[in-house]
């Protein structure tokens, strides 16, 4: 662990006895907001997950999940196999090899953006094949809004990689590895958060 | 001038945004008065006229919502800011651009609610301010039966102010945690920071829920969604499992933090330090855990299981031992004191008294068949202002009798302070205590006026009485400040005699910050 932004401030340890001897390093202050960030935003997900599995079979009309789902396997894939590429990145970064970090972001857009690019697909299909939509029934209510919900973390998170990987093309992203393993951490959070929506939506709700 | 004005919009430093949001609270206090003012005014006699009704529920919709979330929730955000980086010793909060956004966020939370009045179709002759009450219970909030923009504005104001809170206390947290000067282990914090992380981390639990709550009632409300709508059979109990699971924290992200103050002040006035300050701790990580599994204690009347009503009925009680345990801490700490009796401990030892009977109040309503009884009733009314008002108020003045040398340089006037605790006692138990009574008579709240002879008369003619007492010596706090920060009595660096962090420490100027890092040695009293 390296000392805390405010430790090294103070200069150097002192040696004065008891506890002084010891280092005093606190956790990273990035790292903990981050984390009380990601916190807020798993209470928000729980209650959409929760709001969905109440309305499960409480729908007036159909459609109906079975009758419209289909389980998103490749977008799955996608998603999930990003944030191994987002972990390439990162630790590319820290080892400062922008060309590999610039490489592996990249992919990590284009995996981001196949798997947004899968679900609209999906919706476009909802709507004009079997006419759901968020008005139809309370399937429609909780589905649109929790999938959607979790697409729009989808797409704040590609906004700020894509934001890195600009920064990275000019050459700006040196030395900022830890800002960036927090950016990380966001994209590993949206990530997980999909394996919920998947099972739940998909899996149990179907 | 306009440069200084400038300066402090523009303000990234804790001390500054502490007192922007403790000021903009007392604005806001003052407006949420008023209106409790003009509901007492027009409940004083029977059938009476002064108010028509649909203005009535905007009244009580307004100074609800306004009391918690532009009252309670932003002092003690400014408190947090001004107090806890000074107490451990940090140079600022751990991220100062996003207190600045957290605080004008709230504001402009805060103003967007206010214009509803003249926005919402106010103008226009319908419409106008929120009238769904603070909890705006689903569907009454649909757009079926609520027409026009007015419960708009209430909800983006909400969603607005929750995300200025969770910011605020993402950066009490990051500040606490990693921004502690050498030597400040947890075990040497001072309890109001110790306070402070509880009460941070449970805004970050507790606000979601409301702001997902929100926003399904804009997707319903906006795009014809169907959470709440009965008619395609959404659930109008959900809402309010939502809200309360919010809002049962939320009454103790209000009122730990009075806790907080209450420890800082009770053992300098009694000049002993605090007793049993583990027992504290421990108590009030118990209050944050136990009070986020005891929502739908609100929500006796709703139907539930009988399963569902024991369990709550047991949890919510449970809450008074760790409740009871502070009592304690502080009866102890003030037991065999030197107890001086200057403004802010008049306002503790009243909070003493005052949160003690809320929370007997509190124990009864926890009983599901007592409180199918008297529930929606003038009882609980009482119950929660003496909590809110008799609680957390009566602390949150204190406070600003202790704080405000440290953040002016100028003492508060003895006498005043005096006179505003005196008047206040009076007043509010002239209101409230009166109010526990009609409510046992069967005075059901947010009725705009009633018929004489069912023996409320009386007792609503002494609450409205009381109100006159009560902002008489909210007269006497305004004064006192003004009169103060013009010619009030120079607080030197240790006005009150204090060994605590804050109290200690030489006050510094508002526009500097802290040059080297201090160094903590020993725990509490003899802290920094």
């Amino acid at each position: 662990m390296t000392p805390t932004v405010a430790a090294q401030k103070t200069g150097a340890i002192e040696q004065t006895g008891g506890i002084e001897q010891a280092a005093w390093t606190l956790p990273d202050r990035g790292r903990v907001g981050v984390l009380c960030l990601i916190t807020t935003e798993f209470a928000i997900f729980s209650i959409f997950v929760v709001a969905y599995v109440f309305y499960i079979g409480k729908s007036l009309s159909g459609p109906t999940p079975s009758q419209v789902l289909e389980l998103p396997i490749w977008a799955t894939i996608c998603l999930l196999s990003s944030s191994v590429t987002v972990g390439i990145a990162e630790r590319a970064l820290k080892g400062n090899r922008i060309q590999q970090f610039q490489l592996w972001t990249g992919a990590t857009i284009l995996l981001g953006l196949e798997f947004l690019r899968n679900t609209a697909v999906e919706w476009r299909h909802l709507i004009n094949d079997f006419h759901l939509t968020i008005t139809t029934n309370l399937f429609g209510t909780t589905f649109y809004s929790l999938v959607g919900l979790h697409a729009s973390h989808v797409v704040v998170g590609l906004t700020l990689l894509l934001l890195s990987l600009v920064l990275g093309l000019r050459g700006s992203m040196q030395g900022q590895s830890r800002r960036f393993e927090l950016l990380s951490w966001y994209w590993h959070f949206v990530d997980a958060v999909w394996v919920a929506v998947f099972t739940v939506v998909y899996v149990i709700g179907r | 001038m306009p440069s200084r004005l400038h300066e402090w919009i523009v303000t990234v430093d804790h001390k500054r945004l502490g007192i922007l949001y403790i000021a903009t609270s007392l604005f806001f206090f003052a407006v949420a008065g008023v209106l409790a003012a003009l509901m007492r005014i027009q409940l004083a006699v029977p059938n009476s006229t002064f108010l028509p009704p649909d203005v009535f529920n905007r009244l009580f919709t307004m100074h609800g919502t306004t009391m918690v979330f532009l009252v309670g929730m932003p002092f003690f955000a400014g408190l947090a800011n001004y107090l806890t980086p000074l107490m451990i010793g940090a140079r600022d909060m751990a991220f100062p651009r996003l207190n600045a956004f957290g605080y004008w966020i709230f504001l402009f939370g805060g103003i967007l609610l206010y214009s509803s009045y003249v926005a919402g179709e106010g103008l226009a002759g319908h419409g106008t301010a929120p009238d769904v009450g603070w909890f705006a219970y689903a569907p009454l909030t649909e757009r079926a039966f609520s027409r026009g923009t007015s419960t708009d504005y209430w909800i983006l104001s909400i969603i607005l102010m929750g995300i200025g809170t969770t910011a605020s206390a993402i950066n009490v947290i990051a500040t606490i945690i990693s921004m502690r000067c050498k030597g400040m282990t947890l075990a040497r914090m001072p309890l109001f920071v110790w306070l402070m992380l509880v009460v941070s981390s449970m805004v970050l639990f507790a606000l979601p829920p409301l702001t997902a709550g929100q926003v399904m009632l804009l997707l319903d409300r906006f795009l014809g969604a169907h959470f709440f709508d009965t008619q395609a059979g959404g659930s109008a109990v959900l809402w309010q499992h939502f809200f309360w699971v919010f809002g049962h924290p939320e009454v103790y992200i209000l009122m730990l933090p009075g806790f907080a103050c209450a420890s800082e002040i009770i053992p300098v006035f009694s000049r002993k330090p605090m007793f049993g300050r583990p027992a504290m701790i421990g108590a009030t990580i118990g209050i944050g855990m136990l009070s986020s599994g005891v929502w739908a204690h609100h929500m006796f009347s709703v139907g539930m299981t009988a399963s569902s009503n024991i369990y709550f009925a047991v949890a919510s009680m449970a809450v008074g031992i760790p409740t009871g345990i502070k009592i304690f801490n502080w009866l102890g700490t003030m037991y065999g004191g030197k107890i001086r009796f200057d403004t802010p401990m008049l306002f503790c030892i009243g909070f003493l008294f005052q949160f003690l009977i809320a929370g007997l109040t509190g124990v009864m309503l926890a009983v599901a068949p007592f409180d199918w009884q008297v529930t929606d009733s003038y009882f609980v009314v009482a119950h929660f202002h003496y909590v809110l008002l008799g609680g957390l108020l009566f602390t949150l003045f204190g406070a600003l009798y202790y704080w405000f040398p440290k953040a002016t340089g100028k003492m508060l006037n003895e006498t005043l302070g005096k006179w505003h605790f005196w008047l206040l006692v009076i007043g509010f138990h002239l209101t409230f205590d009166t109010l526990h009574f009609a409510g046992m008579l069967g005075m059901p709240r947010r009725i705009y006026t009633y018929a004489p002879g069912r023996g409320w008369e009386g007792l609503n003619l002494i609450a409205s009485i009381g109100v006159i007492f009560q902002a008489a010596g909210v007269a006497c706090l305004v004064w006192n400040i003004i009169r103060s920060l013009r010619k009030g009595k120079p607080a030197g660096n240790d006005p009150w005699d204090a060994w605590t962090s804050s109290g200690r420490r030489r006050r510094r100027p508002l526009n500097t910050t802290l040059r080297s890092c201090p160094k903590c040695v020993a725990a509490g009293p003899c802290g920094i």
